[in-house]
């Protein structure tokens, strides 16, 4: 996207995704706790957008959401629209084609692939099973796929099992599969947390070039928000199960919007120097459902807490081209720079 | 805590690895690897996954036996099993360790009250009122409420558990802590609370750290001196702000390149052919 596009408001062009005022609540002990509130978010054809928190912060819940992969029992409010298509009303094959155009990678390759077997069928099952191609010619694809990742000696890798290759190369393995079916969205769920950090780089290289070559939109799912910044257009950062901030990705460290965004980047530690002291957050993330009704849910963390933040849950305000949910926002404006001690 | 033994400004090691060597198998998990870290100082061991790096920490702790060299700490030998249980408490007090995993590394049946205090009465033998007050400073100290500390582990988040098994170690008052990608997995805003937290330990007590860790922030934050070991070797050593300024070893360069930080475009390595390093062992 250029600089003078809104990151606010992604208009002239009907988002891709548009999530609108999702809430869902899972059973727990008996009683329905809130996981997600009021979340909205749009990603337009082909654009990067970061989703970044903490634990309990509701990043990976939404995309679960968002490729119909909640648990059972979850109270769903709000709505999901792909393409122009209400994503709740999606079932059977419709389902499985709407999952071969959302496609999702996961933190842990090794919990989402069957171990006994080989990374070919694998590979090649949604194509084959979904989408009719033949073996021969699904196979053809996946050695091409897997090629474009990096993977040398692909028809070898076709036949091996998943605990024959690396977590970087598994990894990789899945980006391949996830492509393979040509998807016009990509959902990331902290794809390169497991891996060492030359590994990522080469992982996120690997998934940029794709990306933008295949002209493939992402949620780009991170507790990182450096990596975040760097790869992303725009970035979504969640707390307690809300969005608390929508900003252009370069704008995110210089000029935050929320408090909460300045103080996560203020406490990551920096290569380049030692802080005498580091600026931490103090108590701990919250998750949605510990969240005190009717106050702003980081009001009791905030440096920038006043009396009126605990009187009303703060709404998602449209800001120079981004979105706060921040009472103080605009009067805060410039304040928030995360600056280092 | 007792004092240093040196009485010379904290100059000699408290711990000291000499051509250090571990074979599993053909494999050499660490090849000829030495160094030493003064009394007082913190140490950190960078490298990524299979350089060596946990397995020196195992070895240290005694959980691995070396193929060859020597490990000293305060002055004793420790590259052969303990003998007696008083041996084993001695070295327990010496140094203690934080895995990068504390799923696995508290005992499922034990609260973090009962874990603490199992480690004061064996290392110091205080009474309970004693013992009580120490707890209470310590789950205070790492961030637990009264209901986390009441809590057995699988009532815990990652996080939580992660901050018992280092009040745990803290209680032995050791002289050398092991952290072995011990705020890792923590979230960034309980990471600055614990690195705050690790800082003002050392500053109290005059631990030696020896933070073994892939993230080079981390490291800078915590260590004076640091080693890289790449594929069982040590590559690079020198000051941690040296290495992280001016990294001389293409390893470590490319581990310096690798760090997401505003403006960073990652880049697919061309120096090593993916499948050399992809495969495993």
């Amino acid at each position: 996207m250029t600089g003078a596009e809104s990151a606010a408001a992604p208009a002239r062009q009907e988002p891709l995704l548009s999530v609108d005022g999702l809430t869902v609540l899972l059973p727990v002990e008996g009683q329905q706790r809130a996981v997600l509130r009021d979340v909205s978010l749009q990603i337009r054809a082909g654009e990067a957008v970061g989703l970044v928190g903490e634990s309990g912060s509701g990043k990976s819940m939404t995309a679960r959401a968002i490729d119909r992969l909640l648990p059972r029992g979850a109270e769903v409010q709000g709505q999901i629209y792909f393409d122009g298509a209400d994503v709740s009303a999606l079932s059977g094959s419709q389902l499985r084609g709407y999952r071969n155009k959302v496609a999702m990678i996961f933190q842990d390759p090794r919990a989402h692939v069957n171990p006994v077997r080989r990374i070919g069928d694998f590979m090649t099952e949604a194509l084959r099973t979904n989408l009719g191609v033949p073996t021969a010619d699904a196979r053809r694809r996946a050695v091409d796929m897997l090629t474009q990742v990096g993977i040398e000696d692909p028809e070898r890798r076709l036949r091996q099992y998943p605990h024959e290759l690396s977590g970087g190369m598994l990894q990789r393995v899945m980006i391949a599969a996830a492509l393979l079916t040509e998807p016009a969205l990509l959902l990331a769920d902290e794809p390169t947390t497991a891996l060492d950090v030359t590994t990522q780089a080469e992982v996120m290289a690997i998934l940029d070039e794709l990306r933008r070559s295949y002209g493939l939109a992402m949620l780009f799912i991170t507790h990182d928000l450096d990596l975040a910044a760097a790869i992303c257009d725009r970035t979504v950062v969640m707390y307690a199960g809300q969005v608390v901030e929508i900003r252009r990705s370069e704008l995110l460290h210089s000029d935050p919007l929320h408090p909460y965004t300045a103080a996560l980047a203020a406490a990551r530690p920096e290569i380049a120097q030692k802080a005498s002291r580091l600026r931490a957050i103090p108590g701990r993330p919250l998750s949605a459902f510990e969240a005190p009704a009717g106050e702003c849910a980081f009001a009791p963390r905030c440096a920038y807490a006043q009396p009126t933040c605990l009187t009303a849950v703060p709404e998602l305000t449209e800001l120079d081209d981004g979105l706060s949910r921040c009472s103080r926002a605009a009067e805060l404006r410039g304040h928030l720079e995360a600056v280092h001690v | 805590m007792s004092e240093p033994e040196a009485e010379d400004g904290g100059i000699a090691p408290v711990l000291e690895v000499a051509r250090l060597r571990k074979e599993f198998g053909s494999l050499v998990a660490v090849d000829d690897v030495s160094f030493a870290i003064p009394s007082g100082r913190s140490l950190a061991i960078v490298g990524e996954s299979g350089s060596g790096k946990t397995t020196i920490a195992r070895m240290i702790v005694g959980l691995e036996r070396p193929t060859g060299g020597t490990i000293t700490a305060c002055g004793g030998d420790r590259s052969r099993p303990a003998r007696s249980a008083r041996d084993r408490r001695r070295r327990g007090s010496e140094i203690q360790i934080v895995f990068q995993d504390p799923y696995t590394s508290l005992d499922p049946r034990q609260t973090a009250e009962r874990a603490i205090d199992e480690i004061l009465r064996l290392h110091h033998g205080w009474p309970a009122d004693q013992r009580r007050a120490r707890i209470e400073e310590l789950t205070e100290l790492v961030g637990l409420d009264s209901r986390q500390a009441r809590a057995l582990p699988k009532g815990l988040s990652g996080g939580q558990r992660q901050r018992v098994a280092i009040a745990r170690a803290l209680a032995a008052q050791p002289r050398v802590l092991i952290l072995d990608e011990s705020v890792a997995a923590l979230d960034v805003s309980i990471q600055a609370q614990v690195l705050n937290l690790l800082a003002d330990i050392r500053d109290e007590t005059a631990v030696s750290y020896v933070l073994i860790s892939h993230d080079l922030a981390v490291v800078r934050q915590l260590t004076d001196d640091a080693i890289v070991m790449h594929r069982g070797q040590l590559v690079e050593r020198g000051l941690t702000a040296q290495i992280l300024d001016d990294p001389q070893h293409p390893y470590t360069r490319r581990l310096r390149a690798s760090v997401p930080r505003p403006g960073w475009k990652p880049s697919r390595r061309q120096l090593v052919p993916a499948h050399s390093e992809g495969e495993v062992a």
